[in-house]
Parts: C-alpha cells; structure tokens; sequence
C-alpha cells in the first residue's frame, strides 16, 4: 500500500534529482530540523531555569565587578538569538561548559560514564529480545488460550511496576536475603581497578584483559539491573511481537501456505515471521532508547555510575550545564536510533524501494 | 472414476446470537471433471472449498458424514497426514495474488517450497522444475521472475504464479477459490484458459468457485448452484440455462446478454423456502 | 417489538432506528467490555480508587501528617496501625489513602491538557496541511526525540520542583503521541467523502474540525490516554521518588518509596506497600486500556 502511494506521489512531479537523492536530503533536511529543535529546547530551559548561572560560578560572596565581569564573559549581555548561536556553536564542537560538581568538562564526564550505561541497557535489550519475541509468537498463535492471558498478565504487570521499586525489590530479596547477585556498584570494592579500562564497559575490559574473577563479579552486579530492564523492554517487544503477528496470522499467504501443507511452525517462522522481522527491528531500536530512559532511576537504585546517575545527580545539585549535556547526549542517541531503524527498514524490506 | 465424495457438509460458526451455519448439510461428488459451485456472496461456497482442506479456522466447526478422496475419509486423518494431502493431493488457488503470495519472499522461494515440501529432491532439479512450470503457465522470462517478489508482478502474472505453485507438487485435486474476480477483465480469460489446460492435461479434478454464472458455464463440466449454505439446484454446464429451480432462473434472468438484448434486467427475487431447499434435487 | 425483552432488543442483528443502534451498539461494547476478566478486574479497581480518594478522611484510622516519634517504623499489624509506620511514626495506611487523592490529582490534570494539546495540534496539522503541518510537525517530532523521563526532569528542573511543575513537565512530554495519532486520523478523515459533502453545505474549517473531526477522534484517544495513564503514574511516582515531585511532607506514593528506601533491609514494608499501591494502580489503568483498545479499535482485536 505505502510503496504504491509513493509512487505514484513521485510519478506525479517530475523530480529535479534523482529519487535516491532527493530521499537521503530529505531525511538530512528533517535530521537537521530535528537537532536543531533538540538544542532549542534545551537551551530555553537552560534560561528560563531559576538558577543565576553567574551566582552558581563565582558564588554568594563575589563583588559586583567579578560577576560582572563573568556576565559577560559567559555572553549573557548579548542578546538570545547571540546566544543561541554561541551555544549551538559550542555544542557543534562538543563543548558543554564544565560541570560544576566534577570541575571537568560535561563532554569528558559523559564520555566516561556512557558506557555503564551501554553496557547495562545493550544486555537489558538482549534478554528482552531473546524472551519478548517468542512469547509474542506464543501468544499470537494460542490467541485467547490460558497461554495467551497468561502472557498478557506478566506483560501488563510489567508495564505496571514503577521499575525503581521492582529494583529495590530486587536488591532487596536476591541481594539482601538470598545473596545470589552482587550488590548496587559496578564491582565489588576489592575489584575495582584490577583491569585497565579500554571501552569503559566492565565485561568487556575484563575479557580483554583475560581477568575471568572480573568478569564474573561484573557479571553478578550486571545481571540483576540488565533483568530488571529486560522485564521492561520484554513487556512492550512481546505486546508488539503479538499484534504484528496477528496481523500476519490473519492474511491470505498465511492460507496460502497452509495449503502447500507447511506444518505450523513452518507457517509460523518461515512465513508470518519473516513479515514481521523489519517491523520488529524497529520496536526493538525504539526499546533500545527507551531503556536509555528506563535505565535513570535504575542506575541510581543499583549505584550504576552511568547517564543517568550523572544526570540525576547534577539535577539535585543545580548543575545545569551537566543536565542539559545530558539531556542533548541522550536525545542525540535517541535521534539516532530512529534513523538506524528507518535505514534498516529500507535494507530489509523488498518493497521499501 | 470418483475423486472426492462429500456427504452431508456442515460448517458452523458460534456467535453472540447463537450458532450459525455457514453451510448447511450439502453433498456432492467430483470426478476428473470440472465443478463449478455458484452462488452469491456468503451462500457458502468458498467455505465448502476451504473444509475440504480443512482450513477453517477456530472458532468455526467442520462436520460431514463423509469428505472422502480417493476412498480415504479426510476426516479421519491426523493433522500430520492431512498436511501430506493439502497441496500434494488437494490444492486451492486463492482469489487475490496480492494478497495470497508471501510478500517478503522471493517468487522462486515460494516456489521451491511447494515443490521440496512434497518431493524428496536437490535444489537444483527442483529450481529447474519450478522454472519449467513457469513455462508451463506462460510467463516470459522465469529465471528473472524466479528472482522477483511478488509486488513487482501484475496480478495476472501473480495468479500465473499462484496456479504454478500450486500444482507443482502434481496434485489430483485444484480448488479454484474466484481465481479470476480480482484481475483485470482483459486477463481473465486467459488464465483461466491456462488453468483449464493444465487441468485437462493432467487429468486432474478442478472445483471451480465464482460468482459468475456465464464463465462457469463455459469453463465446466457440471454446476452447482449454491443458496444460503445449501446445494439448490445441479445440472450439466450446457444445461444451464434449462435450469428449474427460481433462484437459478433469478439469477440467469439477471445477467445481462448480448445475443437477447432486453431493456430491463430483472432483480433477483429471494423467497424464505429456498433456504430449506430439499436435499433430493442435489442428488 | 412488544414481544421481544429489552436484551433481545439491544441485541438485534438489524436495528430499527438510529437511536436503537447506538444504544445497542454501546450495550454490545459494554457486553465485551465486561466479558473478559481483566478489563473488569481493572475497572473495579479504579472505581474502588475514586471510592478511597473520595471518602479519605472517612477511611483514614489516623491523621496522615500526625507524627509519633515514639512508634516509628512499627511493623504491619503494629497497634492499630494496620500497614506500619514510617520513619516519623505517621500511620502508612493513613497516608496511602490520602496519598491515592494525589494520585488522582496527577492524572486528573495530565488528561486535561495533553490529549487537548494533543488533538489541537494534530487536526489542525492535518486539516490545514502545508507550512502549518509542516512546522507543527516537526515541533512535535522535536519533543518526540527525547526520551520522555529525562525531558521532564529537564523541565523540572527548569520549574522547580513540586507537583503542579511534575505534572506540566509530564504533560509537555505526553501530548506529541496524541497529535500524531490525531493528525493521522484527521488526514483519513479530511479526504473522504462526507467531509466533502459537510463542505459543499458550506462548512468552514472550525465547523468542520471541531463538530466532525474532534468526534471521530476520540475514541482512539480515550484508548490511547487510558493506556499512557499507567506511564503517567509511573512518572510522577518516579519524579516523586526523585524529590523532584510533590514536597514532603505530602504522602504521595513516589515520595513515600524514596522515604523508605532508606530502611529497605531491615523495615521493607514502608517502602514496599506504596510501591504495591503505585503498581495496582497503574495495572488497573492497564487492564482497561487494554480491554477498551479490543473493543473500540478493531485494528488489534475481532476476527481472526
């Protein structure tokens, strides 16, 4: 339906380039619409915040020619549109400002703490995608069963757990009571620093500095967080799973190939499945994002040092500079997620030509 | 020599108001021959199709006394035994190529699977079947359509193809469910004619599902005419038009024709007791 | 007629007059509706909230913001204090009840202004095309490429924390789904043929947005509101726990989980019970979405 709409959209206007490019410079064009609205917004919050920047850097006691002379040193006297630009500018060459809590540029801080982050929402993806899809396919094709409702349940229960409390849940019986998972941290205190740091990711380091011991108390401290996120992200990939499915279960080549004498699982994997592949590496670039959001208030239940403790923490100090930082760095991600699954939708997609 | 027996036919669907019969206790028989079944939308003729392959689906309800091929009763079969009849033995041919063709598959795939779910072969013999199939039902260049996907084919193209798959595993039995309604008038005749050849070649049994009374009476054997899940009336293709019963006269009455020009069609009166047509007519 | 019983009426396969079919229409969705367990199971739940948030000085054994330095942190079954105590000695299930009016505060004011924002935006984007659609759009889109919790925390932090900045950060990240659901609808809906017809009559664009489109609008919206509800709730809780919410001493639930968490080892239940509070809840809101979507969207349920 979409590719016949489309072409007969361009058969209609003769074009000045060719399609492909006309394509790929509208996607630029709204790429760059889209960053440019992401620092707006950040920088309007940054100036309506009800924190004088100047005050917070040369503190209460500085004379007036001190802060004046920081005023306009940070542009301030300049007008908005000046001074959206000097941002813009600034942000371009991926500069910041300093953070006020750590005294380091904002740039160097998040590059530190980004891949905590990574690490803990690439393995919560995973088991997502690794129970979510076949329970999606479960569900679709014993639609209305018990197996049905049953998954129904588990996944609703799991849109519904506010994911800070199920953490301190979590902590609380598998660390607290039964002792079968690392505590919040990243490492145990007597394993930090073992193996030098190369991707900033704990499993990763220590498989590449061969240190197993590492590896395991990583994997221990990992595991409940990456679970908890996985919940999450399996709820929402199997709810999806399950619609597309049913969407395909019902449609005429689905009759097509019962009628070849395809045993079920053939109809099931080789046929439905394979329509929904494209649609499913969408819902799982989208999870990936949103467990980028999932993974604040996890971090800061499990003292995970990632983006999202940093962000939290900068916030309850009035350090804005980090926080809008981190705000742009995380919807940058998120920017690019999107276009990862549209350009991966036009790759696997045979009619997406 | 008899094909396939379906005696007393029931196919049930339950629903807030209660249960309902989509077919109602119908019986036929289907030699090596061609059957049309005739009837509006929703007297049950495509559903008659799809219970002999049993493909209705839950919550609907197949029941017959018989539906037996070859003197095996279908319905005594496990689901593993009925997937070794369904395309090897009894096929269908959907009404919209569009929709009835995987669309993220390759036609040749498609193909190949028909074929290799049924016949112990390697891939290149079978690759070479399928092109020669192809042939068969007069498509232009195989091996580059062996290559496409489906919606880069036109629907006749698509329905060549369909007809191909389906009868590359040598089936006895094709189930043309309105193999035609969805193309184009200019290509109509054309695969039907394909079909009607591959059929006669092979000897094989054709049931023959349309709406359209003139292109069953010229592309069959014999004819049932279907009203309200019920067999109202059969008889012999070139018999048609001394039919009897007053739904058939209805419906030859509203059909418009070139060699009698009338200047008023008539509309099809429907009367409550032909729902409850008795069963001896059909036999 | 005069046979048949009122069911039987409601029920009828062919309506005898417009208002019959609607009213049998809305019967039949209710029949569905409460046909399946879950949906119901959710419903009661809610109204039971609305009960509780109604007659909360009624229900409340205790006053919520009464300290009792003397008995704090008292076990579940502690005196008369039936849920415990916190760590000032204030009565848990006390709070919870008065907590479950803030609860539908929140929600009370989120559906207000971001389902509007919502829906204004994306008819009137739809409807009018061009450089409208086109700006309107992308601001949505802009507000589309955060990631929802860490926008309002930016814009919270921006407010000021409290509840009234929580709810409208909330609301500043939750209409730009409900103006693309709009605008997508309003795009069907604006070339087909009745709209056509309305115009011919001599229609104008306010007449016709906000007398036939708002209209055929709605129910996808109510769905899709119902459905955000349960992420609406979860996101105050959060911004709550993150002291970033409603102000102690206030007993809203996010608020309550980050006052016991500090106790979580060794007095579990003052930040377990909100937490089970916030998740019945936010599943109740679940359940019935759910349950609506299956029978005012057709796209996910019917045949099959």
């Amino acid at each position: 339906m979409v590719s016949v709409t489309s072409q007969t959209e361009e058969g209609r206007k003769p074009a000045p380039f060719p399609p492909w490019l006309r394509s790929t410079l509208a996607t630029l064009g709204s790429i760059t619409a889209t960053l440019l609205g992401l620092l707006l917004v950040t920088f309007v919050i940054g100036r309506v915040m009800p924190i004088d920047p100047v005050l917070a850097i040369v503190g209460e006691r500085a004379s007036q020619e001190t802060y004046d002379a920081v005023y306009h040193q940070l542009g301030l006297d300049k007008p908005l549109m000046v001074q959206f630009f000097y941002y813009l500018w600034d942000v371009v060459h991926g500069d910041f400002g300093n953070s006020l809590l750590t005294a380091r540029p904002v740039s160097q801080d998040i590059a530190r703490v980004f891949p905590a982050t990574m690490e803990l929402a690439t393995l919560g993806v995973v088991i997502g995608m690794l129970l979510g899809i076949p329970m999606g396919v479960l569900s679709a094709v014993h639609r209305g069963t018990w197996v049905d409702q049953t998954i129904r349940v588990l996944t609703l229960v799991g849109y519904s757990m506010p994911i800070f409390w199920l953490g301190m849940m979590g902590l609380l019986l598998f660390y607290g009571i039964l002792g079968w998972v690392g505590g919040p941290g990243r490492l145990d205190i007597f394993f930090e620093g073992l193996v030098p740091s190369v991707t900033g990711m704990v499993l990763v380091d220590a498989l590449l500095a061969g240190d197993m011991d590492v590896f395991w108390n990583g994997f221990f401290h990992l595991i409940l967080p990456a679970s908890l996120l996985g919940y999450y992200s399996l709820a929402y990939i199997s709810r999806m799973t399950r619609s597309f499915m049913l969407e395909q279960l019902s449609a005429e080549y689905i009759t097509t190939a019962r009628v070849k004498g395809l045993s079920e699982r053939q109809v099931i994997w080789g046929h439905a499945f394979k329509n929904i592949r494209v649609q499913l590496v969408t819902v799982i670039a989208l999870s990936y994002a949103n467990l980028l959001e999932g993974s604040v208030l996890t971090e800061i239940i499990f003292s995970w040092p990632g983006i999202g403790s940093y962000i939290t923490t900068a916030l309850l100090s009035a350090d804005m500079n980090a926080v809008l930082g981190g705000t742009v760095v995380v919807g940058l991600i998120f920017i690019c997620l999107n276009i990862l699954s549209d350009l991966l939708y036009k790759i696997f997609d045979p009619r997406a030509k | 020599m008899t094909l396939l027996t379906v005696n007393d036919l029931w196919v049930r669907f339950p629903t807030r108001q209660g249960i309902f019969a989509a077919v109602r206790g119908i019986s036929f028989e289907l030699g090596q021959e061609r059957l049309g079944i005739v009837g509006e939308s929703g007297s049950g003729k495509s559903m008659t199709g799809r219970s002999i392959l049993q493909l209705i689906r839950k919550p609907g309800q197949v029941q017959a006394a018989e539906i037996s091929f070859q003197g095996r009763n279908l319905l005594d079969l496990s689901e593993r035994e009925m997937r070794s009849v369904r395309g090897n033995e009894i096929s269908m041919v959907m009404q919209d190529p569009k929709f009835s063709l995987n669309p993220v598959m390759t036609i040749g795939a498609q193909l190949m699977e028909a074929y290799l779910q049924h016949n112990r072969d390697n891939r290149q013999s079978a690759r070479k079947k399928c092109i020669e199939m192809l042939n068969a039902v007069s498509l232009r260049d195989p091996e580059r359509v062996m290559n496409a996907y489906p919606h880069e084919m036109s629907g006749g193209m698509g329905q060549r193809i369909m007809i191909a798959m389906m009868l590359i595993p040598d089936p006895k039995i094709l189930i043309a469910d309105e193999p035609t309604s969805a193309l184009d008038v200019s290509v109509q005749r054309q695969v039907l004619s394909i079909m009607d050849k591959l059929v006669r070649d092979r000897g094989m049994g054709l049931i023959f599902i349309s709406h359209d009374l003139n292109l069953v009476a010229e592309f069959c054997d014999r004819v049932l005419i279907m009203y309200a899940g019920r067999i109202v009336e059969s008889c012999l293709a070139s018999k048609l038009h001394e039919a009897k019963h007053p739904y058939t006269r209805g419906l030859l009455n509203a059909l418009p024709r070139l060699d009698n020009p009338r200047a008023h069609l008539e509309v099809l009166q429907r009367q409550d007791d032909w729902m409850h047509a008795p069963l001896e007519q059909t036999q | 007629m005069s046979e048949q019983t009122l069911k039987q009426w409601l029920l009828s396969d062919a309506p005898a007059s417009r208002m019959q079919a609607r009213v049998a229409g809305l019967y039949q969705g209710w029949l569905r509706l409460t046909s399946n367990w879950m949906t119901l199971t959710g419903l009661l739940i809610l109204t039971a909230l609305v009960l509780i948030a109604a007659c909360a000085p009624l229900l409340a054994p205790h006053d919520p913001f009464d300290q009792d330095l003397l008995n704090r942190l008292k076990p579940i079954g502690f005196d008369d204090h039936y849920l415990g105590t916190d760590s000032l000695g204030r009565d848990i299930l006390s709070r919870l009840i008065y907590g479950s009016r803030i609860t539908l505060y929140i929600v009370a004011l989120v559906t207000l202004i971001a389902p509007v924002v919502g829906l204004l935006v994306g008819t009137v984007a739809g409807y009018l095309g061009g450089w409208a659609d086109q700006i309107l759009m992308r601001t949505t889109d802009v507000f589309l490429a955060f990631p929802r919790l860490v926008l309002a925390l930016a814009f919270v932090a921006a407010l000021g924390p409290g509840i009234e900045n929580a709810v409208l950060a909330i609301s500043l990240t939750a209409w730009p789904p409900y103006a693309r659901m709009a605008r997508a609808e309003t795009l069907t809906i604006r070339s087909s043929e009745f709209i056509a017809a309305i115009r011919l009559q001599g229609a104008g664009p306010l007449r016709i947005i906000t007398r036939h489109i708002w209209p055929l609008c709605i129910s996808s919206l109510i769905v899709r509101v119902t459905l955000d509800m349960a992420g609406i709730i979860l996101a105050a809780a959060g911004l709550g726990f993150l002291g970033l919410g409603a102000q102690p001493p206030s007993p809203e639930w996010g608020a309550m989980i980050s006052e016991g968490r500090r106790f979580i080892l060794d007095h579990w239940w003052v930040a377990t019970i909100p937490g089970l509070a916030i998740f019945t809840v936010s599943l109740a809101f679940n359940l019935l979405g759910d349950g609506l979507r299956d029978v005012l969207d057709p796209k996910d349920g019917g045949h099959g």
